[in-house]
């Protein structure tokens, strides 16, 4: 274990940056997919009757087009994570890497 | 009743075998114990992507949940739903974190910093039993699909398909398994668009007419909305507490995310994977809708009474694919589901040998003179052990659901598994004596509440669901919160010397697991 290069690291100001924007938007995003997600099963769970409802004036019902919903949410939360991540997280991280090359 | 059908099985040997010399042909390639465990981080993004929808979609997807749609409609779509969600929150708090630490298993990134010894055989403890269940559930599938395709007795199934598997394990390890994922997922998923193109087709893809015709042939609109899988609020919440947060405490899913070497490669192969499966539940959920309409209006796909399917509600997706393809197709779909078992069954396999020869053996039992031969030799005894274990649970268990077989497996990760992963890299304050003792805990609970519950208890050994004695299906609610429960007193309670120590060595493990440097 090498102690200068943990206070280093630590210490590094984009480090912090990296950890707290990374977390904060990672939790962010989880956050929204709890609510969405624990929504449908509390709705199952409390009033299921509100799924069988049908949407306007067709078939689909409202559980249906909840479930498929929160599919295509994950697909779209994903994408934006590691769209954020592959860009702005990378860069923050590379320049801690830069900061240790550099002593 | 439909005869077997000659060209459907000879099209189900041609591709199987097609199959299965890809992976004697990368078993050539597979020389160190590290080839084996994680293809020594040669699996590119999107590859990588296809391996892990590979090992996600498993029997239990595609034939389990298409029956259970076909069966139940909207309930089937909760098992979907939740199968996905745990994807992105993998990503989101957990998987950077993995891989910064370096560590090859789930029993490595627990044990970074509490005590080895103890932690790693809790560790290969809970994935073991997590590996078991999930094993019993795809080999139910491939009993059922060799009984109907062959029309061989179920046990008789039951058996050659894990001994098939032990060999293909044995011999081809994880990039062998990789690879007929990758062949695998690319064939399931053009196999199931085609079903559910066919399905629109005849339908002038109209999903009202899918849905409309659905409710004409059941004569109730049961299937629009929660039909009756779910009894009460407990067993709602409990499931979709189990299926959440299961994924994350799959061991066999966790190895996937150290076999890419790039950072933006592992991410990028997680978008696509969540891509894909979730493509793939839609697909699955028009194919039981469809299976409605195709499948149960035609007497060919029934039994001899004309009132259940040949082969049960998880044959639904075979029996669909001769509806619409005629049976090369059936014969098509039969083999990549048959491989898809295979495949997801080696990758179990793997895992949980991987826990027994890697955490339980080289780092406990062994831990001052290992070599490498030594451990493949323990790795292949293991897997003996686990398929013989499987063949014997098929049997068992041979009436249950898949699906929801799986569900139970998702309820041990989550009880046994995701409680201290979550907290070792969230909760500073977490020791061993915490982690243990709630790790525990949880595993116990969870396995007792599966045994007093309506299933076991009930329908199997007193023939009747309500004499359970513990009245819920989904234990996860009550067995995970013990787990987090216990972990949280009894770490706090740890005023130890090695207690102060692990908590001081959280802060290292928080700027390794969010830098990836070493130091």
């Amino acid at each position: 274990m090498n102690h200068t290069v943990y206070e280093k690291i630590r210490n590094n100001p984009s480090f912090s940056q990296l950890t707290h924007s990374r977390s904060r938007f990672g939790w962010g995003l989880s956050l929204v997919l709890l609510l969405v997600y624990f929504g449908f099963i509390a709705t199952l769970a409390f009033a299921p009757q509100y799924l069988s409802k049908p949407i306007g004036s067709g078939f689909l019902s409202v559980g249906i087009f909840a479930g498929i919903g929160i599919i295509l949410l994950c697909f779209f939360l994903t994408g934006l994570y590691v769209h954020k991540a592959n860009g702005e997280f990378d860069t923050l991280s590379d320049s801690v890497y830069d900061a240790l090359r550099e002593d | 009743m439909r005869e077997t059908s000659m060209s459907a099985i000879i099209m189900f040997f041609v591709f199987v075998i097609a199959i299965l010399m890809v992976t004697f042909w990368a078993a050539k390639r597979t020389r160190t114990a590290k080839d084996f465990y994680v293809s020594g981080g040669r699996i590119k993004g999107l590859q990588n992507a296809l391996a892990i929808s590979g090992d996600y979609m498993s029997a239990a997807s595609f034939l389990g949940v298409s029956g259970l749609v076909y069966l139940k409609g909207f309930d089937g779509l909760i098992y979907s739903v939740g199968f996905l969600v745990g994807w992105p929150i993998i990503l989101f708090l957990i998987a950077e974190q993995l891989r910064n630490l370096g560590k090859h298993t789930f029993a490595g990134v627990i044990s970074y910093r509490l005590q080895q010894k103890p932690i790693r055989v809790l560790a290969a403890i809970g994935s073991i039993t997590t590996v078991l269940v999930y094993l019993t559930a795809q080999i139910i599938g491939a009993g059922k699909l060799i009984e109907v395709l062959f029309g061989l007795p179920y046990e008789l199934a039951v058996v050659c398909v894990g001994i098939l598997m032990m060999l293909y394990v044995a011999f081809g390890g994880v990039l062998a398994t990789t690879w007929v994922q990758i062949i695998k997922a690319i064939f399931l998923l053009s196999g199931a668009s085609f079903m559910a193109y066919m399905i629109l087709n005849y339908l002038d893809f109209s999903f009202d007419t899918l849905f409309e015709s659905a409710v004409f042939i059941r004569d109730t609109d049961a299937i629009m909305g929660s039909g009756g899988l779910i009894e009460d609020p407990i067993s709602a919440i409990s499931l979709g507490v189990a299926l959440m947060f299961g994924t994350a405490g799959l061991p066999h899913i966790l190895m996937r995310f150290f076999s890419v070497g790039n950072a933006k490669e592992s991410r990028k192969a997680i978008f696509y994977a969540t891509g894909f499966i979730g493509y793939f539940y839609i697909l699955t959920f028009i194919i039981g809708f469809g299976a409605i309409i195709l499948v149960s209006t035609n007497p060919q796909y029934l039994d001899l009474a004309q009132t259940s399917l040949i082969g049960g509600e998880n044959m639904v997706a075979i029996h669909l694919s001769h509806a619409v393809g005629g049976e090369l197709f059936m014969g098509f779909i039969s083999a990549v589901a048959f491989t898809t078992i295979l495949a997801v069954v080696s990758g179990l396999t793997l895992a949980g040998a991987s826990a027994i020869s890697h955490d339980l053996y080289a780092n406990v039992f062994a831990k001052d003179d290992t070599d490498e031969m030594q451990e493949m030799r323990v790795l292949r005894y293991a897997i003996l052990a686990l398929g013989s274990t499987a063949i014997i649970f098929g049997i068992a268990f041979k009436e249950q659901n898949i699906a929801y077989l799986v569900g139970l497996a998702f309820a041990i990760a989550a009880s046994a598994n995701f409680p201290i992963l979550f907290l070792s890299l969230y909760w500073k304050k977490l020791t061993t004596r915490g982690a243990i003792v709630g790790g525990y805990l949880g595993l116990t609970t969870v396995i007792i509440l599966i045994i007093l519950g309506p299933v076991v208890w009930g329908e199997i050994i007193n023939g009747d669901a309500l004499k359970a004695i513990f009245p819920y299906r989904y234990p996860a609610l009550f067995s995970m919160g013990v787990a987090f429960f216990g972990i949280w007193l009894f770490s706090i309670t740890d005023t130890s010397l090695e207690a102060r120590k692990e908590r001081e060595a959280y802060d290292q493990q928080f700027v390794r697991a969010q830098s990836g440097i070493e130091f």
